[in-house]
């Protein structure tokens, strides 16, 4: 998959919640948008930064290919992604993309997944959900934050499966964490996707571990480059270490050297 | 136009501007976005006579205008690279380098034979400075004696053009070049990157693995003009000049410190086309300034007038 530099255009932008912000963005000439995989990322360039030296890795959230745009759910934490959320509808953002291996879509039709994401986690799983819906395979997201004010994007995640959500506070959902929510007691899965905070990727794979179901999760190792030359993301695999930017960010649960 | 081409030792480049080690792969990784046949000569990462898996994660912070990296010299060692990257970089127009990195001094020399038996490469960069190596790397870098043996004893085990690259952590950087250049470099190149540290004040931790690491990035680079400076007057050898440059202007003040060449190597990871930028933005400065020769620039750094 060929990787591209290029400037989109900053089409629109949400506040799906506190601390985070939505950018929806297009090509400069309407030119069609490379093509983006479920699961890949994006390195975005931070301009008026002085603390920012690096450019920032962000997951590909949503690609809506009648509009030609791609979306980028940021959560604003420190001086580079608060940049990225002063960024206005015409302003211009330069790119790096599509980067990175993808999630598996290829299962057989009728399987039945769940996706399960976790704070900013959650971004990958919406473009993961609707391709995999496209692929008419049985999706339900179960998708967990500190509060309902946390978790975003719901009546979109709605449109493309089953929704399952908890908070730590009970305002949305079940009470506690995506690992203690009753769904994973009740149904069976085929395949489960994750992405979000280490302990609930660790606590789900653990999971997916006891009832021998395929998992494959997404990492966000800090990085420099993001097309793996520099070497620092790497993750301790089964097979030494592998880049999370290039020979990641997905891996199947079985390379990782997670204790479960 | 003017002419861009400049010699190190016997070896002639198209221009000055080639890529640093370990910020540029090999070199593949980056013909999605420039065409590779367009640069002076790129570096290949930093290989080793065996396998090394590197230091454990976490191995990157970043800081104000630079960053801190710890990857140990990471990579699957000289043999992997001659059966399985050597024959994708054959074809190149370009100077393919290896940065030869090692333990010991037989590390060195073996995989500086290894390398002088491949025809396509016409030069190693030999790394006697890396800080993030437990044994060897920095080390031969950082005494004369130690760097005149490792250069010695590679010099006689590889007859192609020799490229030293040093540490700037020591004291007096000038008297290091000159020992490499009386053991026979034909080249050095300055700096690797300054050791420097990372914490989080919050959790009390370091923020890599191996509590230290090398500095890089556009902050360094007062420092690295500063040494070229030096060693530019101490040694008769051309100087290929890096550290912090992340445009066409700042390798230009490297030349006109009196770097023959210079090399691009954290500035890749913000911009992967900006070597070839840099090639253009030397070019258009010296038809604006009415020069024929990035040659003429080299050194021309003017002092009390």
């Amino acid at each position: 998959m060929k990787k591209t530099i290029l400037n989109l255009r900053v089409v629109s932008k949400e506040y799906p919640g506190s601390n985070y912000v939505l950018l929806k963005l297009t090509t400069i000439d309407d030119s069609p948008l490379p093509i983006m995989q479920p699961g890949q990322f994006a390195e975005l360039k931070v301009e008026n930064s002085p603390n920012t030296f690096l450019r920032r890795p962000i997951s590909i959230n949503f690609v809506d290919l009648e509009k030609n745009q791609v979306w980028f759910l940021i959560q604003m934490i420190g001086d580079g992604t608060r940049k990225l959320g002063d960024l206005i509808e015409g302003d211009l953002l330069n790119v790096i993309l599509p980067l990175g291996n993808k999630f598996t879509t290829d299962l057989k039709p009728g399987s039945k997944v769940l996706l399960v994401g976790g704070g900013v986690g959650t971004a990958p799983m919406l473009y993961l959900g609707a391709v995999l819906k496209q692929n008419s395979i049985n999706v339900s997201f179960l998708l967990g934050a500190r509060d309902k004010e946390a978790l975003l994007q719901l009546d979109i995640f709605a449109k493309y499966g089953d929704l399952y959500t908890t908070t730590e506070d009970g305002s949305h959902g079940e009470k506690g964490y995506v690992v203690d929510h009753s769904i994973l007691n009740k149904e069976e899965f085929d395949f489960i996707y994750t992405c979000g905070p280490k302990p609930m990727m660790m606590a789900i794979s653990k999971y997916a571990d006891q009832k021998n179901i395929e998992c494959e999760v997404s990492l966000e190792n800090k990085m420099a480059c993001g097309f793996g030359v520099c070497l620092c993301c790497v993750e301790n695999t089964k097979e030494g270490h592998k880049c999370v930017c290039s020979e990641g960010p997905v891996f199947n649960l079985k390379k990782l050297l997670w204790q479960n | 136009m003017a002419k861009l081409n400049i010699n190190i030792g016997n070896l002639e480049f198209k221009n000055p501007v080639m890529t640093a080690s370990g910020t540029f792969g090999y070199g593949v990784e980056f013909a999605d976005f420039i065409d590779l046949n367009r640069l002076g000569g790129f570096i290949v990462k930093g290989t080793t006579l065996h396998h090394r898996e590197g230091n454990p994660y976490p191995r990157m912070a970043e800081v104000p205008m630079g960053m801190l990296n710890a990857v140990g010299l990471q990579n699957k060692g000289i043999d992997y690279f001659i059966d399985n990257i050597y024959p994708q970089l054959k074809g190149y127009d370009s100077n393919v380098i290896i940065n030869v990195s090692g333990s010991t001094i037989e590390d060195y020399v073996a995989t500086a034979e290894k390398c002088n038996e491949l025809d396509k490469i016409p030069a190693i960069e030999l790394n006697i400075s890396c800080p993030n190596v437990k044994e060897g790397g920095m080390a031969f870098g950082t005494s004369c004696q130690s760097a005149e043996a490792v250069v010695s004893a590679v010099r006689k085990a590889y007859n192609k053009t020799l490229i030293v690259k040093l540490s700037p952590n020591v004291s007096d950087i000038a008297s290091i070049a000159k020992a490499a250049e009386f053991a026979g470099a034909d080249s050095v190149s300055l700096i690797n990157t300054l050791l420097g540290m990372a914490v989080n004040a919050e959790t009390q931790k370091p923020l890599l693995s191996t509590i230290t690491g090398g500095m890089s990035g556009a902050a360094v680079k007062p420092i690295a003009l500063r040494m070229v400076w030096q060693v530019y007057n101490a040694v008769k050898i051309p100087i290929v000049g890096l550290g912090g440059i992340m445009n066409a202007t700042d390798a230009i003040e490297f030349l006109l410190c009196g770097a023959t060449a210079v090399q691009l190597g954290t500035a890749n990871f913000i911009d992967p086309q900006i070597t070839v930028k840099v090639v253009d933005g030397i070019n258009e400065y010296l038809d604006r300034h009415g020069y024929k020769d990035v040659n003429e620039i080299i050194g021309a750094l003017k002092i009390n007038n």
